[in-house]
């Protein structure tokens, strides 16, 4: 599939069957079958899993552009954790099932062990777990396929009104293991997870400067348009650059992702993408809600489908803080008279 | 996405780039080994150094973009980056030739006469040639298409009379490029009426009269015409021309490296003084502000392969500068407030010394080249609000 079929194809799906009632539908339990079906069929919940593995052979940064797509529409079910199980298995070089799938553990501070081909531990607020097909995982050196059905469920919900939900391994035998490929290790998941939630990011708050420009164009006021006030210009032109400046960051990020770049440099651009778009998302979704007014506090308005949705977001795979700590200690560590090569990845080698 | 209103499309460096990059970084580093300069704060546009200026000339590092035929060196859009990167960042002294490499003499090339061309052109690609920028007036600031100095037509030229301000460096340039008003306000068409003049700065009629900006420098100035005779040939285009090429011009002001790494030494200062293994908050701090950092630089070089390609990308440029300019008061104010330090123009220590630089400069960012106040509004009518 080349760029623009891939990201028309996305779009003109997600236009179709991804309006906000189902995105409120999903929040009350109803599994969006018609979305999902159509996504699935359109190989985009495999993009990132090569045709042989039985995937859509999509470019990596393609996948990319479908996360934005995702994350703009605020798609209520686990095409990007889909995407991202896709990854973990192409790393391995295990085939894909259809249907949904996610991916455990999916904080750092959750371990799953496996010992005599059964594992063991729990992991918590796993996205999605209760509507994937399977779980993939990463234990024990391996990457391992598990059928959800087989596992314990304790259901929890996000900001979003997502499932988060608590998976128990303990005795459960996976479908199909394959030793990891050198290098990818929990730190690795943690990286390409973080990405890929910068990306949603990313084409959330592109959707939300959207969405206010023109409810700031409808929305009338002391008998006019209240985007006809300087006050209300400014903050949206300040929610514009928010905007831009996590689409930039996020690109840099993909871009390390697509050339398999985990060393200083593709780690830099990945913490800083996490960094930029949790902060774009924080100043973002604020001027969201201050432009929309009551209007926006309300369940009815669609406005939080991608708002909330933003601060979860922000949250998962790493926040600000630990990624901002992580790129200041790499940039301290290479020293000041290295920091601005290292900034731009122009060190001489 | 955002990328269909603003688009920032990715640069990749040949190896044509990646050795004019070391080389100017060679030459950084010699030179700051040798005493060849102190990194500052505001270096493009408080660092006034004709001798620091003339070696970038003997380089070919400056009109790196222009015909040969005039001192350039034909190169593309993004070599000119990559050596005003590494200067900003650096905190090298670049304000003499700043303006004339970066817009004036670009604008002499695309109107200006033969002559000019062949006279000045070359000599500000040898950093010998300064320029000041006259827009601004006392009572003209962001409302720049309300100017009042004038240019009444006489036989062989034209009379100027009015004044110019907050043009820096003009006391010490060799030319201010006026946008002035050659036709009567009507307030139907405010963008009418005006044209821009090529003026020699040694001519009589003119005084220039300096003002001290905060920081205690004579920085920028007033520059008073009174009867100014200027010959016919100094119209730059066609008389009436001048709103346009002022806003032409004010894309490429906009959106250089210049517009958020002002303050850059301050970072470079502040992870020297933190050390290889710094604290928890500190070192969030630091990558914090190396993340902004990033994210601006990759927006900056899009807006310059866009000015490669041919566009001119008037309104992403003015988002960039609303955002890199905010940016480089937060890096000043969050330095400070992690490492505190006696901040003095004296200090001994360079940190001390570029943090008070930064401090002293910082307002003038965002101000300079459009207050953000008039950036937002640009942005906010591409965003149909307006």
């Amino acid at each position: 599939m080349s760029d623009r079929i891939v990201l028309d194809t996305a779009e003109r799906i997600l236009a179709d069957l991804c309006p906000p009632e189902v995105v409120n539908d999903a929040e009350n339990g109803v599994w969006p079958a018609a979305l999902w079906e159509a996504l699935e069929e359109s190989g985009l919940t495999l993009a990132w899993v090569r045709e042989e593995l039985g995937g859509g052979g999509a470019e990596t940064g393609d996948g990319f552009g479908i996360l934005k797509a995702a994350g703009a529409w605020a798609v209520p079910a686990p095409l990007a954790e889909t995407l991202l199980a896709g990854w973990l298995l192409e790393q391995a070089g295990l085939a894909a099932p259809g249907g949904a799938m996610t991916v455990a553990p999916a904080g750092p501070a959750d371990t799953v062990a496996l010992a005599r081909g059964a594992l063991s531990g729990t992991a918590r607020q796993v996205p999605f777990a209760r509507n994937a097909g399977h779980v993939v995982l990463l234990a024990g050196g391996c990457v391992l396929l598990v059928e959800r059905d087989a596992c314990a469920l304790v259901p929890g919900t996000s900001l979003a009104g997502e499932p988060r939900d608590d998976i128990a391994f303990d005795g459960v035998r996976p479908l199909r293991t394959a030793p990891a490929p050198e290098g990818l290790d929990a730190d690795r998941l943690l990286l390409v997870g973080a990405a890929v939630r910068a990306a949603q990011m990313a084409g959330a708050l592109s959707r939300l400067l959207d969405q206010s420009v023109q409810y700031a164009q409808e929305r009338e006021q002391f008998g006019r348009p209240i985007g006809r006030f300087q006050a209300v210009q400014h903050a949206l032109a300040e929610l514009a650059g928010e905007a831009a400046a996590a689409e930039a960051a996020v690109d840099a990020a993909a871009e390390a992702v697509a050339a398999g770049d985990f060393g200083p440099a593709g780690v830099a651009a990945i913490a800083a993408a996490k960094v930029r778009t949790g902060e774009a998302a924080s100043k973002g979704a604020a001027i969201a809600h201050q432009v929309h007014g009551a209007m926006g506090f309300t369940y009815e308005h669609s406005l939080h489908h991608r708002t909330r949705r933003l601060w979860c977001w922000r949250d998962e795979f790493g926040n600000e803080r630990a990624w901002a700590v992580r790129l200041g200690r790499l940039v301290a560590a290479e020293g000041a008279d290295a920091l601005w090569p290292f900034l731009t990845g122009s060190r001489a080698a | 996405m955002t990328g269909d209103r603003f688009r920032f499309p990715r640069v990749e460096f040949g190896p044509e780039e990646r050795a004019l990059r070391e080389e100017v970084r060679a030459f950084i580093r010699e030179e700051r080994a040798s005493g060849g300069f102190t990194p500052m704060a505001d270096s493009w546009g408080s660092g006034w150094s004709p001798e620091w200026s003339r070696k970038m000339g003997a380089r070919g590092w400056l009109g790196m973009m222009w015909p040969k035929e005039y001192g350039g060196g034909e190169k593309p859009a993004l070599h000119r980056y990559i050596v005003t990167e590494e200067m900003v960042s650096a905190g090298a002294p670049c304000a003499a030739h700043w303006v004339a490499d970066r817009q004036s003499g670009p604008l002499l090339l695309r109107y200006g006469t033969e002559e000019q061309r062949r006279s000045i052109l070359p000599r500000i690609a040898a950093g010998e040639c300064y320029f000041a920028i006259g827009m601004s007036e006392p009572d003209s600031g962001s409302d720049l298409a309300s100017v009042r100095t004038t240019a009444v037509k006489v036989d062989g030229g034209w009379t100027i009379n009015g004044r110019k301000i907050w043009s820096s460096g003009a006391h010490r340039s060799h030319y201010m490029i006026a946008l002035v008003r050659t036709a009567p306000r009507d307030m139907k068409a405010r963008h009418a009426g005006l044209t821009q003049f090529l003026i020699d700065l040694g001519s009589p009629g003119i005084e220039i009269r300096g003002i001290r900006n905060i920081a205690g420098e004579r920085h920028f100035n007033e520059t008073v015409f009174d009867d100014a005779f200027v010959p016919d040939d100094m119209v730059i285009g066609e008389a009436g021309d001048g709103w346009r090429q002022v806003t032409s011009e004010l894309a490429i002001e906009r959106s250089g490296p210049e517009r958020f790494l002002s303050t850059f030494p301050v970072l470079t200062e502040l992870v020297r003084e933190l050390g290889p293994e710094p604290g928890e908050r500190d070192a969030e701090t630091v990558g914090v502000l190396a993340a902004r950092t990033m994210a601006l630089r990759r927006m900056s070089l899009g807006i310059s392969r866009l000015l490669d390609e041919g566009e001119a990308p008037e309104v992403a440029a003015a988002l960039v500068k609303d955002l890199g300019t905010r940016f480089e008061g937060e890096l000043v104010r969050e330095a400070r407030n992690l490492l505190p330090a006696a901040a003095a123009a004296q200090s001994p220590d360079l940190y001390g010394k570029v943090l008070a630089d930064g401090v002293l400069h910082v307002p003038s960012s965002t101000i300079r080249g459009g207050t953000n106040e008039v950036l937002k509004g640009i942005v906010a009518r591409e965003l149909g609000l307006r």
